[in-house]
């Protein structure tokens, strides 16, 4: 065979290779997918969307006070983490020329993409070991997570609105801090909206940080300084229960889960589509 | 002119007050400049306070152990509450190290066909379903771990994979399915979107004229496919080293398959294991004294060190590689 | 080898999606002799140099019709394989493209590697021979294991070149190759191209007449697709058929 016709060979052969590899991430995706609303489809009914947790052994129940735990430990976490990472951003996009820049847009890198349980363990000594296990705690660390995320996407939405806009404001007189608040940040607001929302959708998902500051709890809200029950937990606690009503409650939750996050990452990316 | 007001009394003090420490009047502007930098500067405290904290709370192991801690092989809270983190370090490195040798190929492949392979309209549509795998909860990654994804590789691959590969030590033992395999599996699929995102953005990155000096010479899709992975090899090398800081960090996904088995090595791919996340979120909750749970602290300031260490490495990698890339282009 | 002639081109038309650049060529192209393409901007020199070696199509939404004979065949056919057509041809692009993680020898033998030769001498000898062809082989010769991009813009260039000459290909396709380059590198390599001359068929798109007129023993002259005039570039200059040649020539436009 000549030399040539092993190059064409070896082409054609990577090329299918190339396309294999898409497959093996494609399959996956479809598999965990499928399997959540196949299997988490025949848990959700009215009961277990407004039923809180059942107990060992009971029948029934639902994941409703996970909901309202979830809903309550993000909510919470935004509180802290929205501020500090959108002024973050702002510093970020519009004083670069600073010499803390780098060094904030670094760490920020550096903590983004953190082992979680590792950020929840700093949860743990800074709150729990005051307060004891609770949803501030479990805030606290969703909260740092979020930070990198929600600096890093308002930095970029910041940037992309264009120095035509703020040249025109600031030859208008306006100050320059003022035509950041008023002028740049009204322009780049969709950005911002839908960063927070990516936040949101991947503190949601969290488990590690929630499992070591808050723990397994089945009731409702009870006090900011109780735990509430958390729907990603409740997913790793059912799942790995020897009883199958809990299992079917975690296919039911993870489907619930799945739903929420995919919705919000679906919404983001079509109003983002326009970038490309 | 509107804009000239003057300011109120108060703020004529309060100006005098600040000019005399920060040497600057306090302007909308500086005043606005200081508060964002404040915010910003939160991350340092964040990252400085994590350190503290971990350190502090390690206090009672490292006092107790020492750096016999990470070289220990015991792990025994119940009778002698003797701890040692040595097995754990090496099922995180051996976990991540499988994820790697499964999931960056196939990420370089998804990276390829993204930008060489892949008509353009197809990309978007590609790039969205592969970041769709990076927006599942590692919980829900877990949940099919054990339902879907053990069950699969015990009755489908493992049986044949010991049947061919059986005679070597790493492939024989009993097989159930979860272990060190199935987790390094799992961190290979959590692994792609994040190494192929970035590869996929330092390929095109490269500069079409590489393409075309390859093209002109007579080389094939595959031949000039090479040369843009050549060119683009610090990119990749930082893609991979973040896909490692990605591995090494993944807690609930692993602890749900690999068997929360502490031993220092595991007697095949198919026995169980552990690694350091998975044994904090496994017993943490559980740690009912002191000296346990600051055991487990100190295995978090350990995996505090390795992703700080790898997320730096990447994040410096990554920044350099994509000045080079547009840099040679300048030229 | 029948025909005086490296290429036949006949009806050539070329296109980006909709926009028509190349209308209906008819070109025969001298062999070992140098034919210069001259026009303005825009008028589709830098195109029709690229369908000679079929690399006009690889960008989405080119399309070509017509007739290529190149050595007689068309390369244009059916069951043409345009990867071994472009190893036939060597192509110097506007802008020195070497390979900047590999060194200069390994530069030069980018082109045999991939053809499987692996045999240090022959690579040794073939590097060498290309480098002298070149003019590149006196001033790199003590430091070929520096990296490609670490050369000036002009030996840049003469390092593609002699990566594009590596291949023995018959035929040497320029696309404007000292644009980017000042005056000393340029008159390098236009002695350069002279010398090629005598064994390669060379094919030079240039913006630059005076160029043209120095280098060159065929011009052709292309405006808005169309090929104006083709003949000897001493009757081109001196003697222009048409009177937009003419025009352009003087430098009324373009």
């Amino acid at each position: 065979m000549t030399s040539y016709k092993i190059r064409k060979i070896k082409d054609r052969f990577m090329r299918i290779l190339v396309w294999l590899a898409l497959l093996m991430a494609l399959i996956p995706l479809f598999s965990i997918l499928g399997e959540v609303v196949l299997k988490g489809a025949s848990s959700i009914n009215l009961n277990f969307l407004t039923q809180p947790t059942p107990t060992v052994g009971e029948a029934g129940g639902g994941v409703a006070n996970a909901i309202q735990g979830t809903l309550l430990a993000v909510g919470l976490a935004s509180l802290i983490g929205v501020p500090i990472g959108l002024m973050s951003g702002i510093f970020l996009s519009e004083y670069s020329e600073t010499k803390l820049s780098p060094a904030v847009r670094f760490f920020n890198d550096v903590l983004n993409g953190f082992p979680s349980i590792v950020i929840g363990i700093f949860g743990y000594t800074i709150i729990v070991l005051s307060i004891g296990f609770s949803v501030i705690a479990a805030a606290f660390a969703l909260a740092i997570i979020m930070v990198p995320i929600v600096t890093r996407t308002t930095e970029e939405a910041l940037k992309l609105v264009p120095a035509t806009v703020r040249e025109a404001a600031i030859a208008l007189g306006v100050p320059r801090w003022k035509t950041i608040v008023s002028v740049v940040l009204s322009g780049a607001k969709k950005g911002i909206a839908t960063g927070i929302l990516l936040s949101l959708a991947r503190i949601a998902g969290e488990s590690a940080p929630v499992l070591v500051t808050m723990g397994y709890w089945r009731w409702w809200f009870a006090g900011l300084d109780k735990p509430v029950a958390n729907l990603a937990l409740n997913i790793y606690i059912f799942a790995i229960s020897p009883f199958e009503n809990w299992q079917a409650l975690a296919w039911g939750s993870a489907l619930i889960l799945v739903l929420l996050i995919l919705g919000i990452s679906v919404i983001v990316r079509i109003f983002t589509r326009e970038k490309y | 002119m509107k804009n000239f007001r003057k300011p109120p009394a108060f703020i004529h003090n309060l100006n005098a007050k600040v000019h005399k420490i920060f040497k600057k009047p306090l302007t909308g502007d500086y005043a606005f400049k200081l508060l964002t930098a404040a915010f910003a500067s939160s991350i340092f405290l964040i990252l400085g306070l994590m350190l503290y904290e971990l350190t502090n709370g390690s206090q009672l192991s490292l006092q107790r152990f020492g750096i016999e801690f990470l070289i220990g092989t015991k792990w025994d809270p119940a009778i002698s509450q003797v701890f040692g983190a040595l097995p754990l370090i090496l099922g995180t490195l051996v976990t991540s190290a499988i994820a790697l040798l499964i999931g960056v190929p196939i990420s370089l492949g998804i990276g390829l066909a993204l930008s060489e392979y892949a008509p353009k309209r197809f990309g978007f549509a590609i790039s969205f379903l592969v970041e769709l795998l990076a927006a599942v909860p590692s919980v829900i990654y877990g949940l099919w771990g054990i339902f879907t994804l053990i069950p699969f590789l015990r009755n489908n691959v493992y049986a044949y994979l010991q049947g061919i590969l059986g005679f070597i030590p790493l492939f024989s033992g009993p097989i159930y399915g979860g272990g060190v395999l199935t987790g390094g599996i799992i961190l290979a699929i959590m692994i792609i979107p994040t190494v192929s995102a970035v590869s996929r953005d330092v390929f095109s990155a490269v500069p079409n004229t590489q393409r075309e000096a390859m093209i002109s010479l007579g080389a094939t899709k595959w031949e000039t496919a090479k040369n843009v992975i050549s060119y683009a090899r610090s990119g990749v090398i930082g893609a991979i080293i973040l896909g490692l800081g990605r591995a090494v960090g993944e807690t609930m996904a692993i602890t749900m398959v690999i068997g929360n088995k502490f031993q220092l090595l595991p007697s095949s791919l198919f026995d169980a294991w552990y690694t350091m996340s998975a044994i904090i979120a496994n017993e943490f909750t559980e740690a009912t004294y002191g000296l346990y749970v600051s055991a487990l602290i100190e295995v978090g300031l350990v995996l505090f060190f390795v992703a700080l260490i790898i997320n730096v490495l990447a994040r410096l990698v990554v920044w350099r590689s994509l000045k080079l890339v547009r840099g040679i282009a300048r030229e | 080898m029948l025909s005086p002639y490296k290429f036949e081109i006949e009806s050539l038309n070329a296109w980006f999606g909709s926009k028509h650049v190349l209308k209906n060529i008819n070109m025969k192209i001298k062999e070992k002799a140098v034919t210069a393409v001259i026009g303005p901007s825009g008028c589709g020199k830098t195109t029709f140099i690229r369908c000679l070696n079929r690399m006009h199509e690889i960008v989405p939404g080119a399309k070509v019709s017509g007739r290529v004979l190149f050595n007689g065949i068309n390369i244009y056919n059916e069951d043409a394989d345009p990867v071994q057509i472009r190893r036939k041809m060597g192509m110097v692009f506007q802008k020195p493209n070497p390979f900047p993680m590999m060194s200069i020898y390994d530069n030069a033998a980018a082109g045999l590697k991939l053809n499987g030769i692996r045999d240090k001498e022959k690579l040794d000898s073939v590097v060498e021979r290309s480098l002298k062809l070149a003019i590149l082989w006196d001033e790199v010769r003590d430091d070929l294991n520096k990296s490609g991009a670490s050369l000036s813009g002009g030996q840049q260039q003469r390092l593609c070149i002699a990566r594009a000459l590596a291949v023995e290909p018959e035929v040497m396709l320029m696309d404007e190759p000292c644009s980017a380059l000042d005056p000393i590198a340029t008159a390098k390599i236009e002695t350069l191209i002279r010398m090629l001359a005598e064994d390669y068929t060379v094919v030079i798109v240039t913006h630059n007449m005076q160029q043209a007129a120095r280098v060159s023993d065929f011009t052709a002259f292309l405006y808005l697709g169309e090929l104006v005039e083709f003949g000897p570039t001493k009757e081109v200059f001196e003697n222009p058929r048409s009177e937009l040649t003419e025009k352009y020539i003087t430098g009324e436009f373009g």
